[in-house]
């Protein structure tokens, strides 16, 4: 399990890696079109050959390679920071405000995630900029994956508001602010890095079934999920076995995040 | 009875602030009650304030949260401006297929889940352990539209994409509290005494887990829900799921908001009774 752990590392390392020299190891923009040589074959020039309006694919995977796999721990990040806010201060007020903030959040967990999205998605303008289509997705995976992480956050809360050394502080006079910043606050940390690690494949998995369905980002900028989209023109008479490259290093990354979790719990 | 006064309660308080919510989201969404015909340059000045007296667009917000629950009351659940058609009869049009596959997909999962399960923990073998997590992780590392996608192109029924969406998170679930189950003391001692190993797992096991497996099953209602979409938009199965991704394309919002608070009650009473079923069988 440890060589497998540290295996995945290894690997999301190099994938982050990759995606951030995007400028320097892709042959082209993302957006450059090749014109004489629409839906090409593998070659020395375009190693994933190109898409049907002459884009390089491999120059596209890593762009969109960026796209997915920095904005998804930004969505994470914001999804923790209020999964913390909502269910640190329910689980440390306690009484009434504990019941009517894991109500609410019961609330938001009943929703089916995807109906919630697509909901709230459309309740937004989808004809937007391509750059403002990635920050309204991510934006929105962030600011609606809260609940599971705060309902988390809320019963560690209660337990460490109910250990002993929270009663030893609170016996010395630590009170309000002190309590909660210099003896809840670092308590609480392995359970936001525990969801924020969880959420990151989530959100991933999450941008790439919203653009599969065209409410994700938009082109011509690349992700994940809109890259997916291109086996929906997929014929297995044209045999590219090439466009399944997207999907594979989606799974592959994704289930480097699982493993790497594993590691960590184990 | 307390308790299931309780929990019908909390189901309808959840409900009726879901709504409002939807209600207030859809009255300030950008774009509320401008329609195509407004962009008409052959309609009068009076024709245009008839139009947008007819979008309600002059209601101030109580008026406009009384008028939409007074309507959701009478069964009155709107028209589709996407789909042309009652919301009510597109629903009614839909809603059995949607069923039909999530049960589907939702019987099958739980059946390969805890199959799955049961043979990782029964076979006590590394290999048989490896394999069965293996396909679990692919399964649940791969988005459901990709497996939509994969299904059209092995001309496979979409309803078959549900149940592996579903599986993994039963086979996990199952998986990790049928171990929990047999490393417990009684049962370490009934194996040291070489009973058989159906009846261990029968009679040891599976009854220590029920409870809680059974709490799952609700979760899994929810999953079902939320992989219908991709499934049924990509699969052109004409259910709810793809209702909705019509509907958000063409930014249907009140067929939105109708079909995300019935999902979401449905979800909500299908937990509420795996959570009393569970109880019950703790207390059974």
């Amino acid at each position: 399990m440890k060589r497998a752990g540290f295996a995945a590392i290894v690997f999301l390392a190099l994938v982050t890696l990759a995606s951030l020299l995007a400028e320097v190891l892709a042959p082209a923009s993302y957006a450059q079109q090749f014109r004489d040589a629409p839906d090409a074959a593998c070659s020395r020039q375009h190693p994933l050959g190109t898409d049907d309006l002459g884009r390089d694919r491999f120059s596209r995977l890593l762009y969109g390679t960026r796209v997915s796999l920095l904005l998804a721990p930004a969505a994470a990040l914001l999804s923790c920071t209020v999964a913390g806010l909502v269910g640190g201060t329910a689980g440390f007020a306690g009484g009434w405000v504990e019941e009517f903030v894991m109500s609410a959040t019961d609330l938001f967990l009943s929703l089916p995630w995807l109906f919630l999205l697509i909901t709230v998605r459309a309740l937004l303008p989808l004809n937007v900029a391509p750059l403002t289509s990635v920050v309204i997705t991510f934006a929105l995976l962030g600011s609606l994956g809260w609940a599971g992480a705060a309902r988390v956050v809320c019963a560690d809360t209660r337990r460490l508001c109910d250990s002993d050394f929270m009663l030893q502080a609170r016996a010395s006079g630590s009170a309000g602010p002190r309590l909660l910043f210099r003896h809840l606050l670092p308590n609480l940390k392995p359970v936001l890095l525990a969801q924020f690690w969880i959420s990151i494949p989530v959100f991933i998995l999450s941008e790439t079934n919203l653009s599969m369905l065209g409410l994700g980002v938009t082109e011509p900028l690349p992700s994940w999920g809109s890259l997916l989209r291109e086996l929906e023109s997929y014929s297995v008479l044209s045999a590219r076995p090439w466009q399944f490259v997207p999907l594979i290093l989606l799974v592959a990354t994704v289930s480097c995040f699982h493993v790497a979790m594993q590691r960590e719990e184990s | 009875m307390s308790t299931l006064f309780k929990c019908a309660a909390k189901t309808i308080l959840i409900v009726l602030i879901g709504g409002f919510i939807g209600a207030t989201l859809a009255r300030f969404a950008p774009g509320y009650g401008v329609t195509e015909e407004e962009l008409d340059s052959r309609l009068s000045g009076e024709s245009l304030r008839a139009l947008r007296q007819s979008q309600q667009l002059h209601g101030n917000l109580m008026s406009f949260y009384i008028g939409y629950w007074g309507k959701l009351l009478r069964g009155d659940l709107g028209f589709s401006t996407v789909m042309r058609e009652p919301v009510r009869q597109l629903i009614a049009e839909r809603f059995p297929e949607t069923i039909k596959s999530v049960g589907f997909g939702v019987a099958l999962g739980w059946a390969v889940g805890l199959g799955f399960a049961i043979l990782s923990i029964t076979a006590r073998s590394g290999a048989v352990d490896f394999a069965t997590s293996m396909v679990a992780t692919i399964a649940l590392c791969t988005p459901a539209a990709v497996l939509a996608l994969l299904c059209v192109f092995a001309q496979a029924p979409g309803r078959l994409v549900i149940a592996v969406i579903v599986f993994p998170k039963v086979f996990q679930y199952a998986r990790n509290l049928l171990m929990r189950s047999a490393a417990l003391p009684h049962v370490v001692a009934a194996t040291a005494r070489g009973l058989h190993k159906a009846r261990i797992f029968l009679w040891h096991i599976l009854p220590v887990a029920a409870p809680q497996l059974l709490a799952v099953a609700g979760i899994t209602v929810s999953i079902a829900f939320t992989a219908a979409i991709p499934v049924e938009a990509l699969c052109d199965m004409p259910g709810i799921g793809q209702l909705a991704w019509k509907a958000a394309q063409g930014r249907d919002l009140e067929l939105l908001i109708v079909l995300t608070m019935m999902v979401a009650t449905i979800t909500l009473l299908a937990n509420t009774a795996a959570d009393l079923l569970g109880k019950a069988a703790t207390h059974g």
